[in-house]
């Protein structure tokens, strides 16, 4: 049988060996943590400490506001020392709270939950309570795909186990070491949602996780393993619900719509145990790694940590490191501060080295078609980055350009070395600027 | 732009560039010289068959290319690009067009033309509509269509059958060449297009390392056998079997090299099978109605000129999407 998978995409080196047999290793608390308010897609949270108090592992820093917005929890005992702009991986400062943390251990968990006799009502106020953000990228609040609007009839809930990046072995690890709660986060999502079928999609370079997941699936019925072509970016929601369902997403819409949420595999352990041990996100888990790193690793981090404390912990950075990314490496930020704190959602540091992330001289567009042919979205890149670069603006957005996901498959083809992400961005923002100024002279 | 940090003792300086981070390593100028390297085996055969001379009109055809582009680019005062080996692929392919034995001066003109006229007055790699080395050709055709079709003997030509192209042959007098004769290359012909299996090497090399689209040269292959057939079946005696035209002429060589050159050839997959067809459709029209027994470098270029017609409707449809992209 043909494994399932999607159109397009490409075989980038995966990298994984350096970090995929390594057992996540708990970082101590470092001196100073900086915990920025806004660490999902939404709303700040509003800070409900103020300089001097003193917190412990699990007090509330911040609450959420709104409907889309996340409570903070501290991650360490310590006292505040400043709530102030800083630095953060995404670029832009934020406001940001400051802990000097000191050696107590002491935690203000909430209450265990009994997994098997708890309501959806209770897991979904859990999860809320327990600030967690998608661990896929986005970082959405998980509460709310949990809650979808009540017009849309949910059929499944697919765990994303592909873990396409290369180099991150994360999620991998997860699967590896805390199957249960892999199983037991989905049964958990699956109650909350009132969803019967669950499914788990796990790309086919990695048998061992397939084999794990599956034995530990065994006497679930309602869960079904998948096992995907390796390919980038099969862990892409779209690409995974076509892969898996055989339905495809409208452009502009969430999975839902075709009656699916996706949730990552690690927001499945993060809510295994915002339940079963009562701790809210607090920690993050995340692979450093690249060959700029002296001793890569799988990590579990107090989120806050800044980015310099970890690559410290990982024996430091070679001297021919050249580019420093929190992410992955095809759609992962570069840092210019080493500052900048791991987020709840952050799932990698990679420290890169010239030959790593070599490209060729960039020459005019060879009009050879492969980004088209790889583009998991059937958009035009070539066309929609030469729009963008004339400031045709109108045809960009008749060509799709809002649609596209800035995976970087297509940047990472091109045989004419073009940023066609850099341009697709710059036209997806524009356009987006566009449309809503037209929205609002209508208005 | 890159920033400077200090960390555990290092001082790196780091690159601020946009996600992806990744790149497959390819570049133009390693596509050039991929292509370059699959025209080795007909360049071997062009020697082979035609002897040592034909190496001559090679270097010249190159040497003038290269030269060319080097000249308008230094008098535009443009950033020069000949390393990207692309004017030495258009030189080397319009040589191995021509007849074996060609007169070096007219090789030299045609270069000139491929490229000036080709290529640069476009605006150079990239904006040019119609295959650089097809325009050097066609117009050395134009210019001097008596020495163009005058064709040497192949030196392992069985008898003088053969020496005449295949297609000329079957054209005035109704003479069809046998087909291993045609496969392996001792007939009449250009320097690279008499020998399919030199051709094949290098066409299937492209293929598997992504260089050429599979998908044109086995449509116009797919096209010159159904359309072909179609003819053959009508009347046996006066048109060839499908097989003949495969192998006849320059066709398989402008199949996998000409045919297949990315900018002048559609960018969506089903504009690839459009063209394809395009080309063979064109071509066994003008091989069995015109007056020219050759063809196919005139419905390469022919098709050349509707490539951007080609890619307008064969926008893919968005992921998803029920209607096309500009719906
Ligand atoms: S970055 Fe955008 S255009 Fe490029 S392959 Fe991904 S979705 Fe397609
Ligand atoms: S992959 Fe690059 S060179 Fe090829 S068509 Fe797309 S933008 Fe142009």
């Amino acid at each position: 049988m043909a494994l399932k998978t999607f159109h397009g995409g490409v075989h980038p080196p995966e990298f994984k060996k350096l970090t995929e047999t390594l057992i996540f290793e708990v970082m101590p608390a470092p001196q100073e943590i900086y915990i920025p308010l806004n660490q999902h897609l939404g709303k700040e949270a509003i800070a409900s400490v103020k300089k001097g108090d003193s917190v412990s592992i699990g007090s509330i820093l911040a609450e959420a506001d709104g409907f889309i917005s996340a409570p903070i929890h501290s991650p360490v005992c310590g006292t505040v020392t400043s709530i102030s702009k800083q630095t953060t991986p995404t670029g832009f400062p934020q406001q940001t709270i400051v802990i000097k943390t000191n050696e107590q251990l002491e935690n203000l968990f909430m209450s265990p939950l009994n997994p098997k006799t708890i309501t959806p009502e209770e897991i979904i106020e859990r999860v809320k309570n327990a600030g967690i953000v998608g661990q896929g990228g986005a970082a959405f609040p998980t509460y709310i795909k949990l809650t979808p609007p009540k017009d849309k009839q949910i059929e499944f809930v697919i765990l994303n186990g592909c873990e396409c990046e290369p180099y991150l072995t994360r999620d991998y690890r997860f699967m590896i070491e805390r199957p249960e709660a892999v199983i037991e986060g989905l049964t958990l999502f699956l109650k909350a949602m009132g969803v019967v079928k669950g499914y788990i999609g796990i790309e086919d370079n990695k048998p061992e996780a397939i084999k794990i997941i599956t034995r530990a699936a065994e006497n679930e019925n309602n869960i079904e393993v998948f096992s995907l072509k390796t390919k980038y970016p099969q862990g892409a929601e779209k690409m995974l619900v076509k892969a898996i369902t055989g339905r495809e997403v409208p452009p502009g819409k969430l999975p839902l719509e075709v009656g699916t949420v996706i949730q990552n595999i690690g927001t499945a352990v993060a809510v295994y145990d915002a339940v079963v041990k009562g701790e809210p996100a607090v920690t993050a888990a995340l692979t450093v790694t690249g060959k700029g790193v002296k001793n890569p690793k799988n990590l579990l981090v107090p989120v806050g940590t800044p980015i310099k404390d970890v690559l410290d912990y990982c024996g430091g950075i070679n001297g021919d490191a050249v580019k420093l990314i929190v992410g992955g490496p095809m759609m992962g930020v570069a840092q210019f501060d080493l500052m900048a704190p791991i987020l709840k959602a952050t799932s990698g540091i990679l420290v890169l080295t010239r030959e790593e992330v070599s490209r060729g001289e960039e020459t005019a567009c060879l009009k050879c078609g492969q980004c088209i042919d790889v583009c998991p979205l059937n958009l035009m890149p070539t066309k929609l980055v030469r729009y963008t670069q004339l400031g045709r603006f109108e045809d960009a957005g008749l060509f799709g350009i809002t649609v596209c996901m800035e995976c970087g498959t297509c940047a990472y083809t091109c045989p004419a070395n073009i940023p066609l992400v850099q341009w697709l961005r710059l036209g997806k923002q524009r356009v987006k600027q566009i449309q809503r100024q037209q929205a609002g002279l209508q208005n | 732009m890159t920033v400077t940090i200090t960390e555990a003792g290092n001082t790196n300086k780091l690159e601020l560039t946009t996600s992806p981070h990744l790149h497959n390593q390819w570049t133009t100028k390693k596509v050039m010289w991929m292509v370059v390297a699959a025209l080795a085996p007909s360049l071997l055969a062009a020697v082979l068959f035609f002897g040592i001379y034909q190496l001559l009109i090679i270097t010249t055809a190159v040497v003038f290319a290269v030269g060319t582009e080097y000249a308008i680019q230094t008098v535009r005062k443009q950033k020069l690009s000949v390393v990207d080996g692309s004017a030495a692929l258009t030189g080397l392919l319009l040589a191995l067009t021509l007849p074996p034995n060609f007169s070096l001066s007219s090789t030299a003109i045609g270069s000139i033309v491929a490229i000036g006229l080709g290529k640069q007055i476009f605006g150079g790699l990239g904006y040019n509509i119609f295959n650089p080395a097809l325009v050097g050709r066609a117009f050395l055709q134009a210019a001097f269509p008596v020495a163009i079709t005058t064709w040497s003997t192949n030196k392992f030509a069985v008898d003088s059958v053969t020496s005449a192209t295949p297609l000329a042959a079957f054209k005035f007098d109704r003479i069809t060449a046998g087909l291993s004769e045609m496969f392996l290359g001792s007939t009449g012909g250009s320097l690279g297009e008499t020998s399919a299996l030199a051709i094949l090497i290098g066409g299937i090399f492209l293929i598997a390392v992504g260089i050429v689209n599979w998908r044109i040269p086995f449509s116009m292959i797919i096209g010159m056998i159904v359309f072909g057939a179609i003819f053959n079946f009508i009347d046996p005696v006066k048109y060839p079997a499908p097989l003949f035209h495969l192998f006849a002429g320059g066709f398989l060589f402008a199949a996998f090299f000409m045919a297949t050159d990315w900018v002048t050839s559609p960018v969506t997959n089903k504009g690839m099978w459009i063209f394809g067809f395009g080309i063979s459709f064109v071509l066994i029209v003008i091989r069995l109605f015109g007056g020219l027994p050759e063809g196919v470098m005139y419905s390469i270029l022919f098709m050349n000129a509707f490539v951007p017609i080609i890619n307008r409707v064969t926008i893919p449809k968005i992921f998803g999407s029920v209607k096309g992209a500009a719906a």
